[in-house]
Order: C-alpha cells, then sequence, then structure tokens
C-alpha cells in the first residue's frame, strides 16, 4: 500500500508510547507541490520566481524570488509587527519541552523536528539571529548557534517547506504550553513568508484561487451545485416521501446556511448535509444555500494570509446582504467555525443588519441541540442500533472556539446530539478528546495527496485511540464535524484496518433517526410510485398560488 | 514535468500525472494514462469514464460521488449504482482514479 512503513496500533490503552527519536526520520520528504505562478498571482503574492525542475529542487535558493532573502526577513518583520501574538511567542519560549510528545506528527513520525518546540525553533532561530541583539552580535562573530540563532540558509527554507507543512495547526501543544504559545501561529507565518518567495503551496493557492473564482473549494460552478442539491431532494424524497428542500439563493430566506463544499460531493459529508436539511424542516426553518458563497472553510487561515481570509469571508457576508438574510448558520467544518467563531466580527462585520437575537454565527448544532432536547424532532433512535458510535472532536472546533455558548459546550453540544439519536455511544480515551483531541492528520492544509506518508503517520494516535474502544467497548463507528477530518480519515482509517464506511457525520446520524411529519414507511414507499420531479412541481406550484 | 508520449506526440501531465490540458484527451490517452499506473480498461471503466466526461462538458466539474453512484444505478442497473462498485474498479477513489483517465482535473477541497 505504501512505500514506507504504517505505524502499528495495539488497541491496548489508546495511548501511543513516546517513541525514541529518529533523527531525520521525515527527511527525506520535500514538502507539498510548488504552486505555479499564476496561481500565486491569484492571491496577491510574488511570482518572479522560477518554478523548480523537480521535488529534489524545492527550496534551491535559484528558483526563489529574486532577493530572497531580505524579502523573507522583510515578510517575517512585517508579521511581527502587525501580530504582537507571533512576537512574543517567538520570543517567550523558555524550551521546557512540555510540548515535546504532545504532537501526532511527532508521535507518528518519530522525527525530533516534529516536536513542537523544534518546527517552531526552525523560524525561532532565524528570528533570533537577525531581530535580537544577542542573535546579532554572536551572528556577526560567526557563532549565532550560542545564542540558539542561526542564518538564514538555503538548508533552512528547505526545512521550513518540509516541516511546516507537518504541522497541521491543531494546537494540541498550545493547550499543553505553561506560557500558551500557539504553535499554529508560528506556522502560518512560516508559510506566510514562504508564500512570498516563491514558496506556495499548491493544494491551498489552487483552492483558494477557486473560491475566489468560483465561491469554493471544489470549484462547483451555481449550475452543478443546483443540480447536485435537486438530486439530493430526490433522494431524501425517494426515501422518505417528503419533499424536504435544499435552497441555492433564494431570496429573503431567514438563513444563510455556510457549510463546507465537501458536504456537496464526499461521502459522509452529504448525509450530514441531508442531516440539516431534514431538521430545518422540521423545526419549519427557512433557510438558504447561497452559490457565491458556498464555501465555509477558510484556507486563508492556513497559510496565515489575512488578506485572503478576509476575501474569502466577505463573500459570505456580500451573499448574507444579497440574500436579504436574518441569520447565519455554519455547516459542520472545523476551520470554518473557528474562522466565523473567531474572526467572523473583526474580518467581514459589523453583522449589524442580521437579527440580534441569535447568536452571529451560530452553529448547525446550535439549532439541533436545543430542538432534540425540547422534543422538536420525532426521532426513533432504534434506526441507529447497528452501529455502537464514538466521537472525534475536531481541533479548531474543540481547542479554538465554542459551541452552545458556554464552557465547554463544543465538547458536550456534539456528544448531547449523538446521545439524543444513538442508544450506544461510547467515549475514546479522556487523553484523546476534548481539549486533548488529537488532530485526524490532515487539517491545516495538508489534506492534499502529496503528503500522504505525512497524513498516514499523523494519524496513528487517534486510531491507536479508536482501535482500543473497537476492541474493548464495541465501536463501530466514528462520527466527526469537520469536513476534514472525515475525508482524512476516510482515506487514511484502511491504513490501520478499518473501513471508509466506519466515519459518519453527526448529522447523519440525526438523519437516520429523525422522523418527519408525513415520512412514509418503506413498505408504503415501495407501494407508491414516487415522481419527485412532480411532486417538486406541485410543490412550487401551490407556494404560488399562495402568493 | 512529466509528459506522456502517444503517436509521437507528447501530453504534458502534471505532478499528479492529471492532464495539464485538457482539450488533448483522447480515449488513447485515456488508455494510456491507465497503463501507467497498470490498469487496463474494460468496458466497464469506459461506462464510468464516458459519464465523468458528458458531466463535466456540461457542468464544467466532475460528478460528486453520489451524483455518480445514482447516474451509474440509472443506467446499469441498481447492482451497480453504489460506491462499492466504482472503488471495485478504481480502488484509488472514482473521483480521483476515474477522472485521471477521463482526462479531468482531480477535484480537490476537503474531499
Amino acid at each position: 500500500m505504501a512505500d514506507y512503513e504504517i505505524p502499528t496500533v495495539t488497541g491496548d490503552d489508546g495511548i501511543v508510547d513516546v517513541p525514541a527519536l529518529k533523527e531525520g526520520a521525515m527527511g527525506h520528504l520535500h514538502g507539498p507541490w510548488v504552486s505555479k505562478p499564476d496561481f500565486q498571482k491569484e492571491l496577491g503574492f510574488p511570482t518572479d520566481f522560477t518554478m523548480p525542475e523537480g521535488v529534489e529542487n524545492y527550496g534551491d535558493v535559484d528558483t526563489l524570488v529574486e532577493n530572497w532573502k531580505n524579502r523573507a526577513l522583510e515578510k517575517l518583520d512585517d508579521l511581527r509587527g502587525r501580530y504582537r501574538s507571533l512576537q512574543v511567542f517567538l520570543d517567550i519560549c523558555v524550551k521546557c519541552g512540555a510540548c515535546t510528545d504532545k504532537c501526532h506528527y511527532y508521535i507518528g513520525t518519530t522525527d525530533p523536528k516534529n516536536m513542537p518546540v523544534a518546527r517552531q525553533d526552525l523560524l525561532r532561530k532565524v528570528y533570533r539571529r537577525y531581530f535580537t541583539f544577542a542573535g546579532k552580535f554572536f551572528g556577526k562573530i560567526g557563532k549565532p548557534e550560542f545564542v540558539g540563532a542561526a542564518d538564514l540558509t538555503e538548508d533552512v527554507v528547505k526545512d521550513w517547506y518540509n516541516y511546516y507543512h507537518q504541522c497541521s495547526q491543531c494546537r494540541r501543544c498550545s493547550v499543553f504550553c505553561p506560557y500558551g504559545i500557539d504553535t499554529a501561529e508560528i506556522s502560518m507565518a512560516a508559510r506566510e513568508i514562504l508564500d512570498h518567495i516563491g514558496m506556495g503551496q499548491k493544494y491551498c493557492t489552487e483552492i483558494m484561487g477557486k473560491v475566489h473564482k468560483i465561491g469554493n473549494n471544489l470549484g462547483l460552478p451555481e449550475a452543478a451545485l443546483s443540480d447536485t442539491l435537486e438530486g439530493l431532494e430526490e433522494d431524501i424524497y425517494d426515501d422518505t416521501g417528503v419533499l424536504v428542500e435544499l435552497p441555492l439563493d433564494k431570496k429573503g430566506a431567514d438563513i444563510l446556511l455556510v457549510t463546507p463544499s465537501a458536504d456537496f460531493f464526499a461521502e459522509p459529508h452529504v448525509d450530514g448535509l441531508m442531516g440539516y436539511a431534514k431538521v430545518f424542516h422540521e423545526l419549519g426553518l427557512d433557510f438558504t444555500l447561497s452559490s457565491y458563497a458556498s464555501e465555509g472553510a477558510n484556507f486563508g487561515m492556513f497559510i496565515g494570509s489575512y488578506e485572503n481570509m478576509r476575501r474569502l469571508a466577505l463573500r459570505i457576508r456580500k451573499a448574507a446582504i444579497d440574500l436579504g438574510v436574518k441569520r447565519i448558520v455554519f455547516g459542520e467544518c472545523g476551520h470554518a467555525w473557528r474562522v466565523a467563531y473567531s474572526f467572523l466580527n473583526t474580518l467581514a462585520g459589523p453583522w449589524d443588519f442580521l437579527d440580534q437575537n441569535y447568536p452571529i454565527p451560530q452553529h448547525v448544532l446550535e439549532i439541533t441541540e436545543p430542538a432534540l432536547a425540547a422534543g422538536k424532532l420525532n426521532i426513533d433512535k432504534s434506526a441507529n442500533d447497528d452501529m455502537v458510535v464514538t466521537f472525534h472532536d475536531s481541533c479548531n472546533i474543540a481547542r479554538g472556539s465554542r459551541i452552545g455558548g458556554y464552557e465547554g459546550g463544543q465538547f458536550e453540544v456534539p456528544r448531547n446530539v449523538i446521545k439524543a439519536v444513538c442508544n450506544n455511544y461510547v467515549d475514546m480515551p479522556k487523553d484523546t478528546i476534548h481539549d486533548s483531541t488529537f488532530c485526524c492528520g490532515g487539517g491545516g492544509g495538508i489534506l492534499t495527496d502529496d503528503l500522504m506518508e505525512v497524513r498516514v503517520k499523523g494519524a496513528q494516535p487517534r486510531m491507536e485511540a479508536l482501535k482500543h474502544v473497537t476492541e474493548n467497548h464495541g465501536v463501530t463507528h466514528m462520527a466527526a464535524i469537520c469536513a476534514i477530518c472525515k475525508s482524512q480519515f476516510t482515506k487514511v482509517i484502511p491504513y490501520y484496518g478499518f473501513t471508509m464506511d466506519q466515519i459518519v457525520s453527526v448529522h447523519q446520524l440525526v438523519s437516520n433517526a429523525i422522523q418527519l411529519t408525513g415520512q412514509l414507511t418503506e413498505d408504503e414507499i415501495d407501494e407508491m410510485e414516487l415522481d419527485y420531479d412532480e411532486a417538486k412541481e406541485k410543490l412550487i406550484a401551490s407556494r404560488e398560488a399562495a402568493e | 514535468m512529466a509528459s506522456l508520449e502517444i503517436n509521437g506526440q507528447s501530453i504534458e501531465l502534471d505532478e499528479e500525472g492529471y492532464l495539464v490540458d485538457l482539450g488533448s484527451w483522447t480515449p488513447e490517452v485515456g488508455e494510456a494514462l491507465a497503463k501507467a499506473e497498470d490498469v487496463e480498461l474494460t468496458d466497464e471503466h469506459w461506462d464510468i469514464i464516458n459519464f465523468l466526461r458528458e458531466y463535466y462538458e456540461e457542468y464544467q466539474i466532475a460528478p460528486a460521488v453520489r451524483v455518480l453512484t445514482k447516474a451509474v444505478g440509472k443506467r446499469l442497473g441498481k447492482a451497480k449504482g453504489n460506491s462499492k462498485y466504482l472503488y471495485s474498479l478504481f480502488p484509488y477513489g472514482p473521483g480521483k482514479q476515474a477522472c485521471k483517465y477521463a482526462g479531468l482535473p482531480k477535484p480537490t477541497g476537503c474531499v
């Protein structure tokens, strides 16, 4: 299956033992594919670099932009001026080592440069060399290493590109850092610097280019989106006999639903989307999707580009204004929710035109959970009796935001929803859940095929925990509320002996259990000849008549 | 940059083996792309590839897995309208592998 060793999982106690260091274990990698100048241009990054001939040339200084060293340092200077946090994080690390064994990539790869402190130091040592008195002094006499500083060289750039793409910005290490240093911010800054010297990562830049142009990561144009949504309506109708709509660009709807475009495209994401639609339908909530802002995920965060993050967020603002909605609700997407929860107001606010009686923005679970608790949804839990479910906390929700408006709500709310629709629920070991959750291994711009080795190895801690509950508690399925987690797991769990259909969306479980008003039984459906097109036409005609 | 030699013509491929110029696709190119990965294209493969190309022509994007399985089910019978069948033909994922042979760009995003 692969030309590298897949880590083994035992299932013993669900925790991977801290591995012995293996220097250079991931040094054979070269980082992800480099983006072509065209895509860099679209994002506003310099294009005066030469595409490397092969991966072995990645980071060669003659491929970088002219005067690359000064430009890299200028960017670093710019960023530390713009983000006080970055300056502080670069200054205050005391190398206590609390973070060393907390990173899933370190655990899975055993490469010492993947210890968060060491990965951070790839940038910190350059900062020290050029921006601190000690570094400048000892640098001048040729002994920068005396003060933990280092010259910015070709090898450093290569290390940056390789190892800052072995960080998913999950921030697990930050939870254990006594100073609260946020490794994610350092990785983001490093990628932003790389973007400015001709080393933008193809995956993220191409994807953002598609959002700027078409409105979503996948590049689904309006016609394809509309066709896909209609297909989903038909599926729900064929399954239940109830016409549950998934409206697109419906002016005057109350709610704009912003969800990752994977929800339109991939499995099991799409089952989650149908779940949201059923919940909205049953609660009588008037919602719409937007073809202009058909993406929740904001990859601008991954590459630390404030400008691009803002551009993407402004699409949501424009769609909300154009459609005249009163509320904005986000679907199951970790990074979307992090950006929405933490930054939406400063990026694209003020949101004074929305209904202030609701959270701005709101998570779809914040609609489903209270509705379930209040008994507003008719639920048949036995529909999920073929599963024993566990829940994977997604990093950006667990450590970067809240759900439900109270401390720890981001852990409680999704579990409450699962337990309200499933009879069988088991948590994974406590050191692997809540704010100690392990990343799926594909977050933060790592979910690309060219980083498969990193993804597979980085999944090890989560796989170990899953194996433990599978073997000891009969768990059959793992639910997630992030498009990246779902895609990453379906792809990598076969390497660990699981099957891809063991990953489910939380709202897929809701969708299975929810009994729609007027829902037909299987026998009734078999007897009747359901015709979606006819039903839809009827619905439109009756709506027009009412108007 | 990699390339593919067909009838004396050189077809440019990207790092992952997808066509750089989508217009350079012909059925022979599809065969050659599959052969490079040790896959012999059967009629079953071609049913899927042809559908992908038709869909792409209309919508400028590859179909979602669900759209694909549904269409396959309608055309080739319900027994084949599931992702298991598609994965049996394209073990690396119908989205990515079949798109490659069909000369379509790789779907990327959170998928």
